[in-house]
């Protein structure tokens, strides 16, 4: 069978069992609709939420992110489950015993006004819709690559599959479907893994490949890299930070907590049937996300090593089940050193067409030379020059690291389809949890909270698909037309809900004297100034020609922070002008107080409802 | 009642404050702020430093949430306030 064959195969059967399971799964009530009936078992809550967490950016692009970083790329390692430490401890099992739906419903109950519910909304949407940006356009790559269909048709088809099971399975059809795409994800990311790992180190578990020697050497895998890399200009991949200490540490803080208040990850800790299980289920969550966390970067560094290796005519380093030998004493700057460009593997011509790999002969001598060329340093640019090097010839997008992986380890062909399978599992199990968290926001807090208090259940049912099936029309034309920038968007999500959702609920559970007026400034201020500085940078709403950065200090002005970073700035902003209004405004009433004592301790705890 | 909730409060944070000493020194400390001076260390082929930053805390943080979801069960049991 060719591998467009075997690739329509393999997703087809994928998407035929999502909607299996979604019409066997489908949500009579209100409750299954939002909260799947609380009923649903820790460990596969935990699996569920690894699907909704673990995004098109988590399985595409985050690897190609730790390569180009080198030990920079931990931020990401580090931020996206750090986070998990903190919604198990702080916010998990609280939320569970406050027993309602939807984030903005606990800071309408715990700060008792509308305007704290709506505020929350408001935040809520904001993130969640910069988030969706990412994923819609995720969406769209994963299908036009894997299917070879347009970017757009990629976008509809992907539409059309979550509104099938989102819109009639509700959170309780959602979560069955993330607990198979999970599995599908899974292995499509680990199976290459492990073959890669295999033929560079000779350990199948990549986890200790990375830390192995080199097959057949006694040379280990992460020296070898560290070699290369400096011979050809490049920063050394244990050391390179991102930036600067202080902008990984602030970047690593933004995300940590960013995760933490996400609103489409709380949500999934309001399914689960006891606080008890709130607790474990986040456990068991980090347990599925760590699996893949911990293999991305030996995919990182092991296909950095396989890239650099098919550059060079007689290879660095060996791989001896793809039958290819090593020159231990190669000279990297000998005129014969480079790859022909003529003789390339098939994998770089069928990327080639794709515009994620592009060549350029500078020196016009038919060799790839793939180095650093901004490289500074004197002595390196003095070998360059000698060696006939006019800059770098290969331009490598990072999504190759995972997409080309198993074509480059040269697996068989139904290793590259489960990977098409898996990227689009990840894609669209993500974009359906974001679906649901903005839907229930519109139809549960503005609609039924703000201006029809007396829906009823049926129609409030209703109310939710129909909003659902809008958010997803509005998140599929803003991956048709992405404002400016895609990429970058996720890592501002995680700011927005950074600097907004999460002080304000940890204040509402841990601070007894926290009050209405505090909460909702302090959202307010955190959210607008974590807008305001990645605004100045990326432009108003995204919009390129509307920057204002140079005008107020120039890029990364505030301590040579990043604007993706900045969510951390925000969130300490937030809680210091909340305790400053708190301590200047009326005390919160007794019966407040008395409901944050409550909400402390598990006995007591009932089934979700959405009753405000 | 209240007195109850105040030592069962204080126990509570007590565990949380441990559980975030250690996250904080696993991650932002080795993995951070003292991974250069732990990369002089190898872990196998790994530069310790490295290691914490893009494998061993992720473990850690594992094994954090279940200490903590076993301590606090034994917490709740021991002011009576687990669940019925």
């Amino acid at each position: 069978m060719s591998l467009q064959a075997i690739t329509y195969l393999f997703v087809g059967l994928s998407f035929a069992l999502y909607i299996g399971i979604a019409i066997y799964c489908r949500a009579g009530s209100t409750k299954e609709f939002y909260a799947a009936g609380g009923s649903v078992h820790p460990v596969l809550n935990g699996m569920a939420t690894g699907a909704d967490w673990m995004s098109a950016a988590s399985f595409i692009s985050m690897a190609g992110l730790i390569a180009n970083f080198g030990y920079g790329g931990a931020l990401f390692l580090m931020g996206w489950t750090g986070g998990y430490v903190l919604l198990a401890m702080l916010l998990a099992p609280y939320l569970r015993k406050f027993g309602k739906f939807t984030v903005p419903q606990f800071f309408g109950t715990r700060y008792y006004s509308k305007a704290a519910s709506t505020v929350g909304v408001f935040c809520l949407l904001a993130a969640s819709l910069t988030y969706i940006i990412g994923q819609m356009t995720g969406v769209g790559v994963a299908f036009s690559r894997f299917l070879g269909v347009s970017n757009s048709t990629g976008i509809y088809l992907g539409m059309g599959i979550v509104f099938c099971y989102a819109v009639f399975g509700g959170m309780k059809g959602i979560t069955y479907t993330q607990v198979a795409q999970y599995c599908v994800l899974i292995l499509a990311y680990t199976v290459p893994a492990i073959f890669i790992s295999l033929q560079l180190t000779g350990n199948p578990i990549p986890q200790l490949g990375l830390g192995s020697d080199m097959a057949g050497t006694s040379v280990s895998l992460l020296a070898k890299l560290n070699q290369i890399a400096t011979d050809l200009g490049f920063a050394e991949y244990t050391t390179s930070t991102r930036l600067s200490t202080l902008n990984m540490f602030v970047y690593t803080v933004s995300l940590m907590i960013g995760t933490a208040g996400l609103p489409h990850v709380i949500m999934r800790f309001f399914t689960v049937p006891t606080v008890k299980d709130a607790r474990s289920s986040a456990g068991w969550a980090l347990v599925f996300i760590a699996i893949l966390y911990t293999t991305a970067p030996a995919v990182a560094a092991m296909a950095k090593m396989n890239l650099h290796n098919t550059t060079f005519n007689y290879k660095i380093m060996g791989n001896e089940a793809a039958g290819v030998a090593m020159d231990p004493n190669l000279d990297l700057f000998a005129a014969d050193a480079g790859t022909v460009y003529e003789t390339r593997p098939d994998w770089m011509k069928r990327w080639e067409v794709t515009g994620l790999l592009k060549f350029e002969d500078k020196n016009g001598d038919g060799r790839i030379q793939y180095y650093n060329d901004k490289n500074k340093s004197p002595e390196f640019q003095a070998k360059a020059a000698a060696a006939g090097w006019k800059g770098n010839e290969l331009k490598v997008n990072g999504d190759i690291m995972v997409l080309a992986n198993p074509e480059i380890a040269l697996l068989p062909n139904w290793v590259i389809a489960l990977v098409a399978a898996g990227g689009l599992a990840a894609a669209l199990s993500t974009a359906a949890g974001l679906l649901l968290a903005i839907s229930s926001a519109i139809s549960h807090d503005l609609l039924k909270n703000k201006f029809m208090p007396d829906l009823s259940e049926k129609n409030e049912l209703m109310a939710g698909k129909i909003s659902m099936a809008c958010a997803i029309m509005v998140a599929g034309y803003l991956g048709l037309n992405p404002p400016g920038f895609a990429a970058g968007t996720v890592a501002i999500a995680f700011g927005l809900a950074a600097s907004s959702i999460f002080p304000a609920l940890m204040m509402g559970i841990f601070s007894k004297t926290m009050n209405k007026q505090g909460a909702i400034s302090g959202m307010l201020a955190g959210i607008g100034v974590t807008m305001f500085y990645v605004f100045a940078h990326k432009g108003i709403f995204f919009i390129k020609s509307t920057t204002f950065v140079d005008s107020i200090g120039g890029a990364n002005f505030f301590f040579g922070i990043e604007p993706n970073a900045f969510g951390a700035i925000g969130a300490l902003v937030n809680f210091a002008v909340a305790f400053a209004v708190k301590n200047m405004t009326e005390p919160v009433p007794a019966e407040i107080a008395q409901m944050v004592i409550d909400v402390r301790i598990p006995k007591g705890s009932k089934a979700v409802d959405g009753a405000h | 009642m209240q007195h109850d909730h105040d030592a069962y409060w204080k126990d509570v944070l007590g565990l949380i404050r441990n559980v975030l000493i250690v996250w904080f020194v696993v991650s932002y400390g080795f993995g951070i702020l003292l991974a250069p001076m732990l990369n002089s260390i190898q872990l196998g082929g790994y530069p310790l430093g490295f290691w914490f930053a893009q494998q061993g805390s992720m473990y850690i943080f594992i094994a954090l949430i279940f200490i903590y979801s076993a301590k606090m069960g034994k917490l709740d049991e021991k002011h009576g306030v687990q669940e019925d």
